[in-house]
């Protein structure tokens, strides 16, 4: 064919790169004493379309790796040989190789021939030593197969568990389990199942390869039966049976247990997020719309207004209502990034000598895209910090009585208008007096009587590290620091607790949406600023008598007994207060990283919900804001960034 | 079409191409017009606290927060006023957004190559650095600006370090 493939080459970087992480999620899960055929076809399956596609698009040099990759995959899964370890992390290899490759054709970065060689050699290797499996599982459902076909009949039996099996690890890949050919009933719908999703147009390239139309959908290889009719019929009886005998199946897998009922066939269509950022910005407009209609209508007369307030008020709930839908469309599931982890902690629990499980809870939490991506780096830092600071080597752990395994655990739920992701380990935990001596040492201000909050934020500031040895991995003080500014940047907090001897657990807590605010306007002389009502305890009007100062430096308010630092904002930002003198005045007190501050204001406006408009796009950082916004006169009103006003204080002296 | 080259002025001249013309105090500068995004009126301007006097605060721009600069107080030139005369020119400079309060605006002109000439280093309000050339036409010298660099430049302030 002399046309152009070229327009279609994004399609195959993508599924082939869904491919590859289903590979290795795959594989690091995989147990390695009794793997489970379903797991061994799937692998198969993922190299196999991978090597279809490569071959499509001419990436002979993909080609010739999968090939090799699969030639080994194949004997594994025929039983012709037993699965080891070290084949194990010869595949992590290969799909780590094929990764480049796949990168250098898209552009970025280059291939290392001599890596590729030698993941080739190891593969061959592995192949050549012919090990004759002595116990032969009877697996009922292993017919001698000589064409693909008889595999594709597998892969309906595999589909559901495959799909399903709470394999939380690599949902990344909704058009997976979109398929509405599921249970394994639709193998005869192939043409169907394409029609329905006509935007995977890449499926269709694969249909002038026959046998290898099974690669289009790793999990379904329904496309075998538009090509051979017959055993499409033997299949079809025998697939009603399929399904309970895979139900009968005693396999001692550890994944039948948590196989989650299949779901009702979800579909899906792939969007690009361009459309999904317009959606969001249209509504973001409507909300504004509609705020400013709601306060043109609360300056006219009250016959007319009752009206006109009625289709406001509905206006309104149909506004949140399609607000809240497209901020769903942004949403998934954490799973994204939890999957890549298996696989960070099984190369680095190798590396360490350590012996680490991990155990992830709550994969289903959907959040943000965006949040996803930024979360994933502070993710990581942290694990790796609990890897390799947290978890104790195997002869310590025996030697304190605990199991010789650390379990390392990855746990994200939705509490008020958050999302909160813990990273908690059982390890050794933090040692208070570790780092009060280098805090100390560093000249941080430190007392003993500090409690243990406190001190383990110190962990936070720039360069800090107990370790006594730096490693590759960690221990050069480079990390918790950006880690907690990351997740600053993305609007939450971290916090950390941990006891001696037991272990540690970090909390991070982001808010759901980015981009829409529940906020209270307030007035400082002539101009209006917002904060946020997530970080708003009270507000109150203050007088003299609660006014208090500290040696002359900082200005203090007494709430009810509570002494809080107070911050008038006028001043920070040089406006002229419409107030005569300070009491009288309105205090906000707003609560940040677990204290509490004052915001001393001239009067309270009102309560929004506004859209967050960057006011960095255009213009440089401003100190104390985090945004700005349009209110409903079409002005401008800035955002306070609560979290450097609670800092405030501290910096400077007021 | 006016080239984007962001040379140092003092070679023969920019390429020619269309500027806008506007003037700031006695003196008339030109910009690429394809820098230009709108002209309007000056209103409703959101103070940022802690910025410099030129930098006038934040406008909202259909549904964008634009920076406005007054470019007459950042240069010197004398008494400003804010009336219903009073240009803003919004700019997209590589999808960055500005607004700068000029004096006035007249004409979009053409200007080839050979009506440019390179500007002699003068110690000016206006570094050389940001001057593509002089330009002439009829009697009028155009002071031909690189508008790009002097937005994106430190003194504007526009700009964070890193990214400038």
């Amino acid at each position: 064919m002399s046309f152009d493939l070229s327009k279609f080459y994004q399609v195959f970087f993508e599924e082939a790169a869904e491919h590859l992480a289903n590979m290795e999620s795959l594989l690091v899960a995989l147990d390695v004493a009794n793997p489970a055929m379903d797991d061994l076809n799937a692998i198969f399956r993922a190299a196999h379309s991978i090597k279809g596609g490569a071959g499509t698009f001419g990436f002979t040099d993909m080609t010739a790796v999968t090939h090799v990759l699969e030639t080994l995959l194949d004997k594994l899964r025929k039983q012709e040989m037993t699965l080891t370890e070290e084949m194990v992390s010869a595949f992590l290899e290969a799909g780590d190789a094929i990764s480049t490759q796949l990168a250098a054709h898209r552009g970025e970065g280059e291939v290392d021939q001599a890596q590729i060689r030698t993941v080739c050699e190891k593969l061959e290797h592995l192949t050549a030593t012919d090990v004759q499996s002595s116990t032969v599982v009877p697996h009922h459902l292993v017919q001698p197969a000589q064409t693909d076909d008889a595999y594709g009949f597998f892969e309906s039996l595999a589909e559901p568990a495959t799909v399903e099996a709470g394999y939380g690890f690599f949902d990344d890949v909704p058009v997976v389990a979109a398929s509405p050919a599921d249970q394994g009933y639709g193998l005869f719908d192939n043409v169907s199942v394409v029609a329905a999703q006509p935007v995977d147009q890449g499926y269709g390239f694969f249909d002038d390869r026959p046998h290898h139309t099974a690669a289009v959908e790793s999990n379904q290889g329904y496309g075998f039966f538009t090509e051979v009719v017959a055993p499409a019929t033997a299949a079809e009886k025998a697939a009603p049976e399929a399904p309970s005998l895979l139900a009968k199946e005693a396999h001692p897998n550890r994944r039948a247990a948590d196989r989650v009922a299949p779901p009702a066939a979800e579909s899906s269509i792939r969007v690009s997020v361009e459309k999904v950022d317009q959606l969001i910005n249209l509504v973001g407009e409507l909300v504004i719309t509609q705020a400013m209609l709601a306060q043109s209508a609360s300056q006219l007369d009250e016959a007319v207004l009752e009206r006109l307030q009625n289709g406001l008020n509905q206006l309104d709930r149909n506004t949140r209502d399609i607000q809240e839908a497209v901020m769903s469309v942004r949403m998934m599931p954490i799973s994204f990034v939890f999957s890549r982890f298996p696989r960070v902690v099984r190369d680095l629990a190798s590396k360490l000598h350590k012996k680490i499980d991990l155990k992830t809870l709550g994969e289903t939490t959907e959040l943000d895209k965006g949040l996803i991506e930024k979360i994933a780096d502070p993710l990581t830092h942290l694990i790796r910090n609990s890897l390799d600071h947290g978890i104790e080597t195997p002869e310590t752990r025996l030697a304190a009585g605990k199991s010789e395994h650390g379990t390392i655990t990855l746990n994200a739920f939705h509490q008020g208008g958050s999302i909160v992701i813990e990273v908690a380990d059982d390890g050794a935990g933090l040692n208070r007096e570790k780092i009060l001596r280098k805090a100390r040492e560093r000249g941080l201000n430190v007392s003993e009587n500090m409690s243990d909050d406190a001190v383990w934020m110190l962990i936070f500031e720039a360069g800090f590290s107990t370790a006594e040895v730096v490693t590759d991995v960690s221990g050069r003080g480079v990390g918790m620091d950006v880690v907690k500014r990351n997740i600053a940047d993305m609007g939450g907090k971290v916090e950390l607790s941990s006891a001696e001897g037991h272990g540690t657990r970090t909390t991070i807590r982001l808010p759901l949406t980015l981009a829409i605010l529940d906020g209270l306007s307030v007035a400082v002389g002539e101009q209006t600023f917002i904060i946020p009502l997530g970080a708003i305890v009270e507000s109150l009007q203050i007088t003299e008598k609660e006014l208090k100062t500290v040696s002359g430096e900082g200005l203090l308010l007494q709430v009810r007994g509570e002494y809080l630092p107070l911050v008038a904002l006028h001043e920070i930002f040089n406006i002229k207060s419409a107030l005569r003198n300070w009491s009288g005045g309105i205090v906000v007190i707003i609560e940040t990283e677990g204290k509490k501050t004052a915001l001393l204001v001239d009067e309270l406006l009102g309560q929004h919900q506004v859209v967050i408009k960057s006011l960095e796009s255009n213009f440089r950082k401003v100190y104390g804001m985090s945004g700005a916004t349009i209110m409903g006169d079409g002005r401008v009103a800035l955002i306070l960034d609560v979290t450097v006003l609670g800092a405030h204080h501290l910096e400077h002296a007021l | 079409m006016a080239t984007d080259n962001i040379t140092a002025s003092g070679e023969a001249g920019a390429a020619g191409g269309e500027f806008l013309t506007f003037t700031l105090g006695a003196e008339e500068y030109g910009m690429e017009i394809l820098k230009v995004q709108e002209i309007r009126g000056y209103d409703a301007v959101t103070v940022i606290a802690n910025t410099p006097a030129f930098i006038k605060g934040v406008i909202n721009l259909r549904g964008i927060i634009v920076p406005i600069v007054d470019l007459r107080i950042k240069f010197n030139l004398g008494k400003v006023e804010y009336d219903q005369f009073t240009v803003v020119i919004i700019l997209n400079l590589h999808n960055r957004v500005v607004g700068i309060v000029v004096d006035s605006v007249s004409d979009v002109l053409s200007l080839s190559t050979e009506q440019i000439r390179a500007a002699p280093s003068l110690s000016s309000k206006l570094d050389t650095r940001y001057i593509l050339g002089l330009g002439t036409v009829d009697q009028r010298m155009l002071i031909l600006v690189d508008i790009e660099r002097l937005m994106n430049s430190q003194e504007m302030a526009l700009v964070d370090e890193a990214v400038a």
